[in-house]
């Protein structure tokens, strides 16, 4: 028994030397870029995005000749929304040969990931996991702001388009995400001028009625008020504001996203309501234009920012591969150590932002884009 | 001073709708003896019937408002006589009121498999242009008012109903003892079956009038307000219509002020806490009667 054990374990440690041989021979004639998310399920339309949106960049670069005159192969995985089986699409990735991670596409995935490719130390950036842990490690980094940070986000684009100087703010003090936006947003509401007036908290027991924390902001004179909450609540408080006859701005992160598919809304209440968000598909710009037209071309509908954020994914690979002057028969672990500076260092012009740029601790810099309500329809601010 | 008042129209509005709600656990109390749990996922029933009436078949709110009052007349009826009867004797009242929550659970769930978890925008009854009332430096919301004087005529013909008619008589006279009134040739059944239907129909209003004024609907739409109506009624003495009413207007106005100039995170605590201090000192609640248990 002893020895069958011992003749299965060196059985299975050949084949996984075979397997890694056989990696590192393909790799030397192009880089291996595996993306991963949910392709089924029901946030099939996130990973979709992502792995079309990818495919969209990759096939751009390698037409202009590649990455510094090497050829890119990609490949996209599915991971149902599981984190468990997001590590098995990982593994499948890193079968085929992957040296660079594009994924994955959501929170938790991506941190069950990143404990992955900590271990094989692979350079990992994920498009849209947007939750604060997931950068934790020093080899992740993200294309998306983090949850937290759309509210300072908010406040910057809030404080630099002078919306609004005297802001309330109603957020769900038992969600970490609205809670964590708040705080982030009233932390650095002062640095761009505005004082938040008053803050109101509602919990999950208490969501359905916000006559008072609506009267609280009226009183005090607010501008505008700042929602960092989901949109089925944002629903029924524009509703209410409209029953108050109340007359002010409203802002929300991308929480209130889906607003305007909820049943039975009406949309004239959402009038002039603005939300952060990273991209706008009818933005007039040509990268943008040049974008929408080819994946409307190849995919029939029109992309969202998480394809966006997976197309600016790539160019930032290419970027910083450019910069480290990588070349495809790199170990693994040495590439990921070069495009870990590299990566600080470079500068794209991208969908989700004119210029953005990275820190070592994963998180980009770019300005805050918005869009705003008009006539039943998302268009991009001024 | 303005916001107060603004603030206190706001609680009053809130407490009608629990008074309205509270008029029927605390019927279905005085009467059957039994505390229906399911009574909140009554006021759900009918806020989905006048949703489909009004926003799905386009019909005119008044129309969605009486299909609500029949739909959950209809379905207090049933579920009185399917659910409740036949456990009348069942020796404990513990049996009943484990059917009952199971019947909440059942209405809950039927509605996630017609109507699905997603949320829906309830068209208010109120039209859009008419939604605030404008008087010198006051906004008053339209559907405040409508909900008060609702609630205020509702308990005012309850009372008539009751006091100067046969089946309120006979409603009356089960309360006070169901052997006696039974052997005076007063039918039990009928009239328990009739204080369902009323109770019920209450709750179709209710259902309604919550939406207009929150218009967020979903299967768990009745739940909390439900707990809040039960508290309601325990607070101004289970049994009174009238101490439901007073409970039902005290507890909104406790509550909007209490989320206003306390916490809006503790308002629910601060509402269950005046509950606890209040049937401390006195057990039966604001208007309850203390019974002499005749041996």
């Amino acid at each position: 028994m002893k020895k069958m054990k011992q003749f299965v374990s060196l059985m299975l440690t050949s084949a996984m030397a075979a397997g890694m041989m056989s990696a590192s021979v393909f790799a030397a004639d192009a880089f291996y870029i595996g993306a991963s998310g949910p392709l089924t399920g029901p946030a099939a339309n996130y990973g979709t995005a992502v792995v079309n949106a990818a495919q969209i960049a990759v096939d751009e670069i390698n037409e202009a000749g590649g990455i510094n005159g090497y050829q890119i192969e990609y490949k996209g995985e599915d991971d149902e929304l599981d984190s468990e089986k997001s590590v098995n699409a990982y593994n499948a990735l890193k079968d085929w040969g992957m040296q660079i991670l594009l994924g994955p596409t959501t929170t938790g995935c991506a941190i069950a990931v990143a404990e992955k490719t900590k271990a094989d130390n692979m350079f990992q950036l994920t498009p849209s996991g947007s939750g604060e842990d997931v950068t934790k490690n020093d080899n992740v980094f993200r294309v998306c702001f983090s949850d937290p940070s759309q509210g300072m986000r908010s406040a910057q684009y809030i404080g630099e388009h002078q919306l609004a100087t005297k802001v309330g703010s109603i957020y769900d003090s038992s969600d970490a995400y609205s809670a964590g936006i708040e705080a982030s947003f009233e932390a650095a509401a002062p640095d761009y001028g505005i004082d938040v007036a008053v803050k109101c908290a509602f919990t999950a027991d208490s969501n359905t009625d916000f006559s008072s924390q609506l009267q609280q902001c009226a009183d005090a004179g607010v501008e505008l008020i700042f929602l960092p909450i989901y949109y089925t609540q944002a629903g029924t408080i524009l509703t209410q504001a409209r029953m108050m006859g109340l007359d002010v701005k409203f802002f929300g992160c991308d929480g209130l996203d889906g607003m305007l598919d909820m049943d039975n809304f009406e949309k004239s209440l959402a009038e002039g309501v603005m939300l952060l968000t990273p991209f706008a598909a009818d933005a007039d710009d040509d990268l943008t234009k040049n974008f929408v037209a080819k994946y409307q071309e190849a995919y029939g509908m029109t992309p969202n920012q998480f394809a966006a954020d997976a197309y600016d994914g790539v160019y930032a690979i290419k970027a910083a591969l450019e910069k480290a002057e990588a070349t495809p028969d790199m170990e693994i672990s040495d590439l990921c150590e070069a495009l870990k500076t590299a990566i600080t260092e470079i500068e794209i012009a991208g969908l989700t932002g004119e210029k953005i740029v990275w820190t070592a601790d994963g998180e980009p810099n770019k300005d805050p884009k918005a869009v705003v309500i008009q006539d039943g329809a998302y268009v991009s601010m001024q | 001073m303005v916001s107060f008042i603004a603030y206190l129209i706001n609680g009053l509005s809130l407490g009608s709708i629990y008074a309205i709600i509270a008029i029927g656990y605390t019927m279905v109390y005085g009467i059957a003896k039994m505390l229906n749990f399911a009574h909140g996922d009554v006021i759900m029933v009918g806020a989905y019937i006048a949703f489909s009436v009004i926003t799905t078949a386009g019909m005119p709110p008044v129309v969605g408002l009486i299909a609500s009052m029949c739909g959950c007349m209809l379905l207090g009826i049933c579920i009185e006589k399917i659910a409740y009867k036949p456990l009348r004797h069942a020796g404990s009242s513990l049996a009943v009121l484990i059917t009952a929550i199971g019947v909440s659970y059942f209405l809950q769930n039927m509605a996630l498999i017609i109507f699905t978890s997603n949320p829906k925008m309830f068209t208010s009854i109120i039209p859009m242009d008419k939604m605030t009332i404008q008087a010198g430096a006051f906004r008053i919301q339209t559907i405040s008012l409508v909900c008060i004087a609702v609630s205020i005529v509702l308990v005012l013909l309850l009372q008539l109903f009751i006091n100067r008619t046969r089946p309120g008589q006979a409603m009356l006279a089960c309360s006070q003892d169901r052997g006696a009134a039974s052997l005076m040739g007063i039918s039990v059944n009928g009239t328990i079956s009739l204080t369902f239907a009323i109770g019920s129909a209450m709750a179709g209003i209710a259902g309604v009038l919550l939406c207009s004024a929150y218009p967020t609907l979903s299967p768990y739409t009745g739940s909390m307000p439900g707990i809040k109506a039960f508290v309601a009624a325990v607070f101004g003495g289970i049994g009174s219509i009238p101490g439901a009413m007073i409970g039902g207007l005290l507890l909104g106005v406790i509550e909007i002020l209490a989320k206003t100039y306390i916490s809006s995170q503790l308002s629910d605590a601060i509402v269950f806490s005046v509950l606890i201090v209040v049937l401390l000192v006195k057990p039966t609640g604001l208007m309850g009667k203390v019974v002499q248990e005749k041996v």
